[in-house]
C-alpha cells in the first residue's frame, strides 16, 4: 500500500509540483525561532477566512437577495432551518473576530517593525486585504435588511455624494438607484458573495507568496537569512512544519474556545457584534434614533464626525476618514528608524506608539457614542494624535534612541 | 534573419494593435458599467403622489412615500410662523438663497401656503430622515428650540420651515420637492407643471 501511494506521488510530481509546493511554503519554510504568541493571528486570520467561506455559502442556500423577503428569510434560517442560528451566528461573529485578529496582526506588524525593508509589498498587499475585508463586511451589512443595515449602507453610500462634481452621480451609481433599494441589495449581494471574496483569495495567496519570498520577521527585528549553516540553511530558522503547525494549533484551540462562547452565550454581543435596531426591519421612512456603525469601523467614524463641514461641503470629513484608512500604506516609507522590532527602539517611538493605540482605541468608542460637543471635541484630539503618530513618524524615529540590535535572534 | 527584422514597423503595429485591443475593451466594458445605472424601472418609479390635506390637523406633520423617499406635509399654526420669523441670526442659509427649493417656494416660509410645509424628509448631511419635534424649548434641545427637526445620526438641526442652524453637520436647508395644489385639501408632489392633473 505505502509503495503505491509513493508511486502515486512521483506521477503527481512528474505532472504537478506537489512535493515541492509542499516543501516550499511548508515543511522546508525556515521560520525565525523566536515567535511569540503575537505571531498566531496569520494563520488565524486564514483560520476565519474558511469559516467565513463555509459558512457563508450555507447561508447563501437559504437567505433571499430581494428586499421584500431579505429580513424574513434570515428570521427563516434563524428559526426554521436545522442548525440555521448556528451557521448565522457563526457567521456574524466571525466577521468581528475576523478583524479582531487582523487588527491585532496589523499591530504586531507595527511593533516589531514587518512592514520595513524587505518585506514592504507583504505588508502592502496585506493593506489590500484590510481594504477588501472592510467593503466585504460593509455589503455583508446590509444583506439581513435590518433597520442599521438599510441607515448604514445610506450613510456610507452618501459619503460618496460628498465628492465635488462627481458625487451624486458616482452614489447613483453605487446604489443603482436614487435610494438604498432592492437593486443596491441585489449588487452587494452579488460583490459579498462572488466578486470580493473570490478575489481576496487571490490576494491572500500573492500575501503568503510574497512572504515566503522575503521570509517572515521576528520579534527582535533581525534577519535570519544572515547566519546560515552549512546547507545553506538559516541558523535561527526552524521549519514551519511541524513546529510552527503545531504552535499555531495551541492558537486555534484557544480561538476557538472564544469563539464557540460568544456564538454560544453572547452572540450579539450585547449590540456590538449585532445591533438590536437590525432586528428590526429595514423602513425607508424612519431613521432609528440612534445608529452607529459597527464596531469595527467606529474610529474611522468618530474622525468623520470630527471634522467640520468646510466651505459647505462634508467632503474634508471624508477626505480625512479617508487618508486615516490608507495612511498605512506609507508606514514603510514613513519610519526612519535604525531598528526594526520594539524592543530595540527608544522611549519616543514607544510613546508615539502607545498615543497611537490610545487613540484608536478612544476614537473606537467615542464612535459608538452619540456626537455631543464634548465628545466632539475629545474625538478632534484623538484624531490629532492619530495623525500625528503618522506624519511626524519620519522625524521622531530618526531622532529616536535606539538599543543596539543583537546579531542573532534572542530566545 | 534577425537582421531583416523591421522595428520601426513592428512598434507600429504593436502600438496600433494595442490602441484597437483597449478601444475594444474599453468598449466591451461600457455595458457592464452602464448596467448599475438605474433601470428603467428605478428611473419610472418616481410617479407624483397625490395627498389629502383634509388629514393634516393644525400643528400636526404627516409623512408619505415619494420616489422611496419621505416627504413631510406640515400643517404650520399661525404661531409656528410667527416664531420662524424670530431667529434669522442662528440660521446659515435664512433667506434660502442656495437653490434647494423650486422658484414658487423661495419665500420666508418656503411654501406656496404659508400653512402647509411640503418638504423633502432626507437630511442633506448624509441622508438620514431627521425626527419631528414640535414642541417649544424641549430640555434635551434647549431653551431656545422653537419647533422643527432634530436629526439622530448626527445632531443637524432644521426649524419648521426646513432651514438649516449654523454650527450643525448638515451644509444646506432640506429639498422642497416640486409640487402643486390640485384643489383646496388636495396636494400632489412630484410634478409642478401648469395645468389639468397629471
Amino acid at each position: 500500500m505505502k509503495k503505491q501511494l509513493t508511486k502515486l506521488l512521483g506521477w503527481i510530481d512528474a505532472r504537478f509540483p506537489l512535493t515541492s509546493l509542499w516543501k516550499e511554503h511548508v515543511s522546508e519554510y525556515y521560520a525565525p525561532k523566536n515567535f511569540n504568541f503575537w505571531y498566531f493571528f496569520g494563520s488565524l486570520a486564514l483560520m476565519v477566512l474558511v469559516i467565513q467561506i463555509v459558512s457563508g455559502i450555507f447561508l447563501t442556500m437559504n437567505y433571499k437577495p430581494d428586499a421584500l423577503f431579505a429580513f424574513a428569510s434570515v428570521e427563516y434560517i434563524m428559526r426554521d432551518v436545522q442548525w440555521g442560528w448556528l451557521l448565522r451566528y457563526i457567521h456574524s461573529t466571525g466577521a468581528s473576530m475576523f478583524f479582531v485578529v487582523i487588527y491585532l496582526h496589523m499591530f504586531r506588524g507595527m511593533m516589531y517593525g514587518s512592514y520595513r525593508k524587505p518585506r514592504e509589498l507583504v505588508w502592502i498587499i496585506g493593506m489590500v486585504i484590510y481594504l477588501m475585508l472592510m467593503g466585504e463586511a460593509f455589503m455583508g451589512y446590509l444583506l439581513p435588511w435590518g433597520q442599521m443595515s438599510f441607515w448604514g449602507a445610506q450613510v456610507i453610500v452618501n459619503l460618496f455624494s460628498s465628492v465635488p462634481f462627481i458625487g451624486s452621480d458616482l452614489s447613483v451609481l453605487i446604489r443603482g438607484d436614487f435610494v438604498v433599494s432592492d437593486t443596491t441589495l441585489n449588487r452587494f449581494f452579488a460583490l459579498h458573495v462572488v466578486a470580493i471574496p473570490l478575489i481576496l483569495v487571490l490576494v491572500v495567496v500573492a500575501h503568503l507568496i510574497a512572504l515566503h519570498e522575503v521570509g517572515s520577521n521576528n520579534p527582535d527585528g533581525v534577519e535570519i537569512k544572515k547566519h546560515k549553516d552549512a546547507n545553506g540553511k538559516p541558523l535561527d530558522g526552524i521549519p514551519f512544519h511541524p513546529y510552527y503547525t503545531v504552535k499555531d494549533g495551541v492558537g486555534v484551540v484557544g480561538f476557538l474556545i472564544v469563539f464557540c462562547a460568544i456564538i454560544f452565550f453572547a452572540p450579539d454581543m450585547g449590540g456590538y457584534f449585532l445591533e438590536y435596531n437590525n432586528f428590526v426591519p429595514a423602513n425607508p421612512m424612519k431613521t432609528p434614533e440612534h445608529i452607529a456603525p459597527v464596531w469595527y469601523f467606529t474610529p474611522y467614524y468618530a474622525i468623520l464626525r470630527a471634522v467640520p463641514p468646510m466651505f459647505g461641503s462634508q467632503f474634508p470629513g471624508v477626505v480625512a476618514m479617508g487618508v486615516a484608512t490608507v495612511i498605512f500604506f506609507a508606514l514603510p516609507w514613513l519610519d526612519r528608524g535604525k531598528v526594526k522590532s520594539i524592543r530595540y527602539r527608544g522611549p519616543i517611538y514607544k510613546a508615539f506608539l502607545a498615543s497611537f493605540v490610545i487613540s484608536f482605541v478612544g476614537l473606537g468608542y467615542l464612535g459608538l457614542m452619540p456626537a455631543t460637543p464634548t465628545y466632539t471635541l475629545i474625538s478632534q484630539v484623538l484624531s490629532v494624535v492619530y495623525f500625528a503618530f503618522f506624519f511626524l513618524m519620519p522625524w521622531y524615529t530618526k531622532i529616536d534612541k535606539c538599543k543596539p540590535e543583537p546579531d542573532r535572534v534572542t530566545c | 534573419m534577425t537582421d531583416n527584422v523591421d522595428h520601426n514597423k513592428r512598434r507600429l503595429l504593436l502600438a496600433a494593435t494595442t490602441a484597437a485591443g483597449g478601444v475594444a475593451a474599453a468598449g466591451a466594458g461600457a455595458p457592464f458599467v452602464l448596467s448599475l445605472m438605474p433601470s428603467e424601472r428605478a428611473k419610472a418609479a418616481g410617479a407624483p403622489v397625490e395627498v389629502d390635506l383634509s388629514a393634516v390637523a393644525p400643528g400636526t406633520m404627516i409623512s408619505v412615500e415619494w420616489q422611496g423617499k419621505p416627504v413631510w406635509i406640515v400643517h404650520r399654526t399661525p404661531e409656528m410662523l410667527e416664531l420662524l420669523t424670530k431667529h434669522d441670526d442662528d440660521l446659515a442659509d435664512p433667506a434660502s438663497d442656495v437653490p434647494q427649493q423650486p422658484e414658487y417656494s423661495h419665500n420666508p416660509s418656503r411654501s406656496i401656503r404659508p400653512e402647509f410645509l411640503v418638504v423633502l424628509g432626507v437630511c442633506t448631511h448624509l441622508g438620514c430622515s431627521p425626527t419631528f419635534r414640535p414642541e417649544i424649548s424641549p430640555a434635551d434641545l434647549g431653551a431656545n428650540w422653537a419647533g422643527g427637526w432634530f436629526c439622530p445620526c448626527h445632531g443637524s438641526r432644521f426649524d419648521l420651515a426646513g432651514r438649516v442652524f449654523k454650527g450643525v453637520p448638515a451644509p444646506t436647508n432640506l429639498i422642497i420637492p416640486p409640487h402643486k395644489y390640485l384643489s383646496e385639501t388636495t396636494l400632489l408632489i412630484g410634478d409642478d407643471s401648469k395645468g389639468g392633473a397629471a
